[in-house]
């Protein structure tokens, strides 16, 4: 049985025949017509799928990076990026010996097994088995229910019609210049789909798709749920993920039809670059999801990590009685840059929408919450509901919170509150008073200060994120 | 147990303790008394540990060791205990998590392994009951919302969860209705022994009336001025602190 395991993984990765020369499976740098071509042919696209590739292309040409977030850094040269890669296999190290103490120290902290940290930090396994087995009995449950989780590559393929349909409906390719850029030359991803009222009865997680880990920096992600379906689906881990990408634009696009129900939750810990904020990821990602009648769409996320974060998972709620929500726990240490909020487009009658943002700066960092709750003239009776918090360690950090609102009807409930706080001497004594050190008061004050959002997370995501949590802000006070 | 000698401490350059001489022994009650801003709070916040005082004088033994080297948080753990003058807000921390963790990091403080999780619950159980405490008050958050008499109860639990050598009773009565008063103290006996201590700061005399003391004293203007049997309190509530004050003009 172990031999068909191993079979399955070969498999995988001799189909596209990556792994045949790794020299000429990466194309030189830059970026043109011929770039695009060459990766659709490399993955064996359709004409459909190229054709819209290159319209994307010609659009984003035309367009211009955005500068109003809130971020300042050096703009990414985008004709010195490489734009295919074949997902070829890490440098395999001998042992963890090989690997970067801090990196382990980390891990330790989060409790991750030492298999994991292998896999992880990409050292040569023999227990490969153990989790492909658990990814094996995974599928075939999700193939009973007729649910398709697969790689984006091979929806293409496999679902051409389902993919063709909605791919680039709920972000269009020009909505804005790193979802064009991601329109043309996304490599892979992940694609899901539940079918009519089916419950997915575990939570759906790129985790189990081990062999298809590798995505890359243009990473496209289409959930489909259709009528009256529900799924929950993780994105990302908490263990630190190194990348020698610099530059990370991924698109997600949900769709949820009539009395569906999909439940995002990522935990996004990118390297953030050294203390002195060298290095680090930018990660310029749009998430959006559209929800028919009487569907909820709800977005969780815990960001920790990247250089640079510009990230506004929204929802558009299309149809009546659908319901939006956004529950956030932004972290930033050290010289990171975050400007994250949400987009929550009420078109439909009896629209709701709720918004918790925590924002946590430490060190010299930044963070912005930034949100816009729009009403339409035709969304009777929509109601919002947004509470925006920013925690700040220390006074050399900065916390910014941009809420925007545009109600064009007359019924519209939108209610905003906003705090600002610090980590107070006083709570800080009053825990070491007790026998808790200033590290881990501060832990447990941040904990508590993010409880409504955490408490929306899976139950052993909702710990690894505690623990996350705790390592971020490791000697930021004191 | 402790030892309190000529101790001198200031905020700001501003001298609050002017030479404090204190000792305390096992088994025993002191209750100490004095005008508003005379430094009870100062003394309490100095002996726990709080670095926005700097002591500049004296010294603090706590059983053979020097107490002034030591972090706040290893005074904990060696079994110090404040009851807060004005406890402290923690939103999202629910009561049982924070005693939770303060009693763990306690006890790996002094190398002991973690409490199990029944037995923490247990005596949770236990001292919730014994300061007539709705158990809803273990997964509310620390503090947020409660009343001022809540908080002092709240106090009290922490107290009894930690078992302390040594507990100072920052004004636990203030803010305590009659009844809440008595199911206190009841508390605070309770858990009297041989082997701990007990520092009541005070104005009135209703809570020791309750809690008998051994020892009173009068802190004014940063000294202890006085000290006398359970009869200065009650010499105190009859004539307040004039000739206190006219006597150390
Ligand atoms: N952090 C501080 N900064 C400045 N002054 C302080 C500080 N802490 C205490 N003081 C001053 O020190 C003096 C003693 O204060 P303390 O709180 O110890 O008095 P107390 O005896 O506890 O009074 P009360 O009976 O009102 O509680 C007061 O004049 C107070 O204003
Ligand atoms: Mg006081």
């Amino acid at each position: 049985m172990s031999d068909e395991i191993l079979d399955e993984i070969t498999a995988t990765e001799y189909k596209y025949g990556f792994t045949t020369d790794i020299e000429s499976d990466t194309l030189p740098p830059g970026l043109n017509e011929d770039v695009i071509r060459l990766i659709s042919e490399k993955k064996n696209e359709p004409q459909w799928m190229l054709d819209w590739r290159l319209d994307a292309f010609k659009t984003w040409l035309e367009m211009k990076e955005p500068d109003w977030p809130n971020v300042t850094y050096a703009k990414p040269d985008f004709q010195a990026v490489s734009y295919y890669s074949a997902p070829k296999q890490k440098k395999e190290l001998e042992s963890l010996d090989e690997v970067d103490p801090e990196l382990l120290r980390t891990f330790e902290r989060l409790g991750i097994s030492l298999d994991e940290q292998k896999r992880l930090s990409g050292v040569a396994m023999d227990v490969v088995v153990d989790s492909v087995s658990v990814a094996t009995t995974f599928k075939k449950t999700l193939a009973e229910k007729g649910i398709i989780f697969c790689s984006m590559s091979e929806a293409i393929q496999e679902h051409p019609e389902l993919v063709r349909k909605h791919l680039g409906t709920v972000i269009p390719k020009r909505d804005n210049f790193y979802a064009a850029l991601n329109s043309a030359v996304f490599t892979d991803g992940s694609f899901c789909y539940i079918p009519k009222g089916v419950r997915c009865p575990m939570e759906l997680s790129t985790y189990f798709r081990i062999n298809e880990a590798n995505t890359g920096q243009f990473e496209r992600t289409l959930v489909i749920a259709d009528e009256g379906s529900y799924v929950s689906y993780l994105e990302g881990c908490t263990a630190p993920s190194r990348d020698e990408n610099q530059l990370h634009a991924a698109v997600v696009e949900l769709v949820a039809m009539e009395d569906a129900e999909i439940k995002y939750s990522t935990v996004q810990n990118w390297y953030p670059g050294d203390a002195q904020g060298k290095g680090g990821v930018f990660n310029f990602v749009t998430k959006r999801g559209i929800c028919e009648r009487n569907a909820k769409i709800s977005w969780t996320q815990v960001e920790t990590g990247s250089a640079v974060t510009w990230k506004y998972p929204s929802c558009i709620l299309k149809g009546d009685n659908s319901i939006g929500e956004f529950y956030s726990v932004a972290v930033t240490n050290n010289y990171q840059q975050a400007d994250t909020g949400t987009k929550m487009v009420h078109l439909g009658k009896n629209t709701k929408s709720t918004i918790i943002s925590k924002g946590i700066s430490a060190g010299k960092s930044h963070n912005s919450y930034r949100g816009l709750v729009r009403v339409g003239a035709r969304a009777e009776n929509a109601r919002n509901f947004s509470q925006c918090d920013s925690l700040l360690m220390g006074d050399q950090c900065g916390a910014h919170t941009f809420p925007y609102i545009e109600a064009q009807h007359p019924t519209a409930q939108i209610e905003h509150e906003a705090t600002t706080s610090k980590i107070g001497e006083d709570q800080l004594f009053y825990c070491n008073q007790r026998g808790i050190g200033t590290e881990e008061a501060i832990a447990l004050i941040v904990n508590g200060y993010c409880k409504d959002v955490l408490n929306q997370l899976p139950m052993e995501f909702a710990v690894e994120a505690q623990k996350l949590l705790e390592v971020s802000l490791e000697g930021s006070v004191g | 147990m402790i030892k309190i000698n000529n101790l001198k401490a200031q905020v700001e350059d501003k001298e609050i303790l002017k030479g404090i001489n204190l000792e305390i022994n096992p088994g025993e009650i002191h209750a100490i008394m004095g005008p508003n801003g005379s430094g009870k709070s100062t003394l309490s916040s100095v002996i726990a540990g709080r670095d926005e005082y700097e002591v500049t004088d004296g010294s603090i033994d706590f059983n053979g060791e020097d107490l002034l080297d030591l972090d706040p948080e290893e005074r904990a753990h060696k079994g110090i205990f404040l009851s807060f003058q004005y406890p402290v807000e923690i939103p999202g921390v629910t009561v049982s998590n924070f005693i939770k963790t303060a009693i763990n990091e306690s006890r790996k403080g002094r190398g002991e392994e973690p409490m199990e999780a029944r037995e923490m619950l247990a005596k949770m159980r236990e001292k919730a009951a014994l300061l007539e405490m709705d158990k809803s008050y273990l997964s509310r958050s620390l503090n947020e919302g409660f009343s001022g008499g809540e908080k002092k109860r709240n106090e009290i639990f922490q107290m009894a969860m930690l078992e302390p050598k040594l507990a100072i009773l920052d004004e636990t009565d203030s803010g305590l209705d009659i009844d809440a008063l008595r199911i206190v103290a009841g508390g605070v006996n309770k858990l009297r022994s041989a082997e701990n201590a007990v520092v009541i700061i005070t104005h009135y005399q209703r809570l020791l009336d309750y809690i008998k003391p051994d020892f009173v004293h009068v802190l004014y203007n940063g000294k202890i001025v006085k000290s006398g049997g359970p009869e200065l309190a009650h010499e105190l509530e009859e004539k307040g602190y004039d000739w206190i004050k006219a006597e150390n003009a």
